[in-house]
């Protein structure tokens, strides 16, 4: 496992964003749970609380010019890729200011200007629609990478095999990014999976693979820039499976009958953004003034997210069938 | 007008579409060095090389699903998929992505995909490669659905489902590809909209699609000779249905019979009588009926094949029972 080990050599406003980012994610999430159980946002709200620091350190790697493939679990992909967390937050309202008009919610972010080809809520769903946009962006020469973020849960499906398996046949610039949070809903890794190193499957389909401490926001920075170099050196497929633990339940719905407490409070010790705090702090590069103020930052993004929400419209019920097709009007011939 | 078969028309349009467009390109089992499963593709691999007749792995779901997603991407792909049954391995990126995004994205994002497959009945192949499942397709919104039946229309339909900016699933009724037809040089009459009359008559409309066209047209002469004047129209898009044509044959003819190589249970037949009685239930002198595909996964002896299929002596007979 690569991991970027002390001591730290970055800038103090670097190391501040890598915080930031991470830490807005987690407050907005925190509101996002308040506002689920005072019945402001519905459906299924699946919070990724305690996993920040992959989509943060990753986003950090990619460029605009980069696709991203999520999951139902892509709040935070969405906010670390720059979508605005007004229509973040409207789209989970159900707003028409959402990212996706609110026909979406919580699984379905979609954002086209900032090329995040969305939140897939069957699991595996994603993966096929990653190699395609992959093989678009080979046959017309475009030097791209599309990076497509699963879960351990998804190594299951037929899709992963498959879809892995035509980026190395075809050789297409994929960066696969396994978040193993060692549950598949309830169903740990090792209860459903008798090979469980992820790494070693994507092997077995011809596809370069490594693996990293997901909690630790460096090393997925880290580990994603060398596998997307790679990718546009070589314009073929790398997998980085990212060992990381979600605090919170499956969904508003899961009573987390299948792990202990125990368990969830041992893996709280290596929050990414407790972890990240202690390593600036202890470099000298995060005081206690800096963390007040990127906590005040992030609660005020949160309360401006709300209120751009609140003040949105409902789509009219007259707009219900609009875009099940293109528009007659919006087509070009 | 020129000559050619059924399997040639197709072939001519995936020819037209490869050369016309840099960012058409063909992908699924066996259409690059075995020409195709049903040679639709046979040469195409050597004309225009393997980035663009691309020969896929037997994984149904994530070739479909890669159709959908260089379609994001900005290309046109056409995928093909052997047979509809097959096709069951890609419901889920057909059902859950490519009909999906675009109302789901609020609009932002459209998948102009082609999926051609074969479909139907009649050779033999027993009940995992014979089934009509088009209305499974033609239940889903935010897609198009297509079955040429004509020589022409397997011409002219691929050029205008490559100009849909959504998905559309194109149905190749394995039947017609060795049969030859007339195809008009224009492509003139052949639209995404619109059913067709393929028989005028006074007495009664024979609605139907695909393959079971020439069974209901062999079954109109039939009707002829016994003094029924019968009109055959062929729905030619099965979503969405041109229920007007429908509608103004029967404001004609006053009768409605529905040959429909689907199960009954559930059919795009039963779409179409449910249509036709919540929108012309006064101009009928009769009810509605069916004729339909027996109940039964597909048998293998000949025998049993022909039973379990809509053939002219049925639709011949379902006619009578509704004429007398």
């Amino acid at each position: 496992m690569t991991t970027a080990l002390e001591p730290i050599s970055l800038s103090r406003e670097r190391a501040h964003a890598l915080l930031r980012g991470m830490l807005r994610i987690r407050r907005f999430e925190e509101k996002c749970a308040e506002l689920y159980s005072l019945g402001r946002i519905r459906g299924f709200l699946h919070l990724y609380i305690g996993e920040e620091a992959i989509a943060v350190g990753a986003m950090q790697s990619l460029g605009p010019e980069d696709a991203i493939v999520a999951t139902y679990r892509e709040h935070g992909h969405a906010l670390a890729r720059g979508m605005a967390p007004g229509a973040v937050m409207a789209e989970m309202f159900g707003k028409a200011n959402g990212c996706s008009r609110g026909r979406g919610g919580s699984m379905h972010l979609f954002d086209a200007a900032r090329r995040f080809y969305g939140g897939y809520a069957i699991v595996g769903g994603g993966l096929p629609i990653a190699v395609g946009l992959a093989l678009a962006d080979k046959l017309a020469r475009r030097s791209r990478v599309t990076a497509c973020f699963f879960g351990d849960g998804a190594v299951a499906e037929g899709e992963f095999h498959e879809s892995l398996n035509l980026a190395a046949l075809w050789k297409l610039p994929v960066l696969w990014l396994c978040e193993n949070n060692l549950y598949a809903m309830g169903t740990a890794l090792a209860r459903h999976q008798a090979q469980t190193d992820i790494t070693l499957k994507a092997r077995a389909e011809g596809v370069r693979a490594e693996a990293v401490d997901g909690m630790d926001v460096l090393a997925v920075e880290n580990a994603v820039h060398r596998a997307a170099e790679f990718i546009r050196a070589t314009g073929e497929p790398f997998l980085l499976e990212l060992h990381t633990y979600r605090f919170r339940a499956h969904s508003m719905y899961d009573a987390e009958l299948y792990r202990s407490k125990e368990e969830v409070e041992q893996w709280k010790r290596h929050c990414p953004i407790a972890g990240l705090s202690q390593r600036l702090r202890d470099g000298g590069l995060l005081t206690a003034e800096d963390l007040f103020a990127i906590e005040a930052d992030a609660m005020r993004e949160v309360e401006e997210a709300v209120a751009v929400a609140e003040a949105g419209e409902w789509e009219p019920v007259e707009d219900l069938l609009r875009d099940v097709v293109t528009p007659r009007e919006a087509r070009a011939q | 007008m020129i000559r050619m078969t059924y399997r040639e028309a197709i072939r001519t349009a995936l020819r037209e579409a490869l050369a016309a467009d840099s960012r058409v390109f063909l992908m699924g089992e066996d259409v690059g060095r075995y020409g195709g499963a049903y040679a639709c593709s046979k040469g195409l691999l050597a004309e225009f090389g393997e980035e663009r007749v691309r020969d896929a792995p037997l994984a149904e779901s994530s070739f479909v699903g890669a159709g959908i997603g260089a379609a994001l991407g900005g290309m046109r792909p056409i995928v093909e998929v052997m047979t509809v049954n097959f096709s069951l391995l890609a419901l889920d990126q057909v059902v859950n992505n490519a009909a999906t995004l675009r109302h789901m994205s609020g609009g932002q994002f459209s998948v102009p995909l082609v999926v051609r497959m074969a479909t139907g009945g009649g050779r033999q192949l027993a009940a995992q490669h014979s089934h009509s499942l088009e209305n499974w397709y033609a239940h889903i919104p935010g897609i198009t659905v297509l079955a040429p039946a004509t020589v022409n229309d397997a011409r002219w339909m691929l050029p205008a489902a490559l100009r849909e900016p959504d998905p559309v699933i194109l149905f190749e009724h394995a039947m017609l590809y060795p049969m030859e037809g007339e195809v008009d040089e224009s492509g003139a009459g052949v639209d995404l909209a619109r059913a067709a009359v393929r028989r005028a008559g006074r007495d009664v409309s024979l609605i139907t699609y695909g393959g079971s066209l020439w069974k209901t047209l062999d079954a109109a002469e039939r009707l002829e000779k016994q003094g029924i004047d019968a009109e055959v129209i062929d729905l030619r898009v099965l979503r969405p249905l041109d229920m007007a044509m429908v509608f103004a044959s029967i404001a004609r003819t006053h009768r409605a019979v529905v040959v429909d190589e689907g199960w009954r249970t559930g059919s795009l037949a039963g779409e179409i009588s449910a249509q036709i009685m919540e929108n012309a239930f006064d101009e009928l002198d009769a009810p509605v009926r069916r004729v339909c595909s027996a109940e039964a996964p597909m048998p293998y002896p000949k025998h049993l094949e022909d039973a379990a299929l809509p053939q002219a002596e049925r639709i011949v007979a379902t006619v009578r029972e509704i004429y007398g």
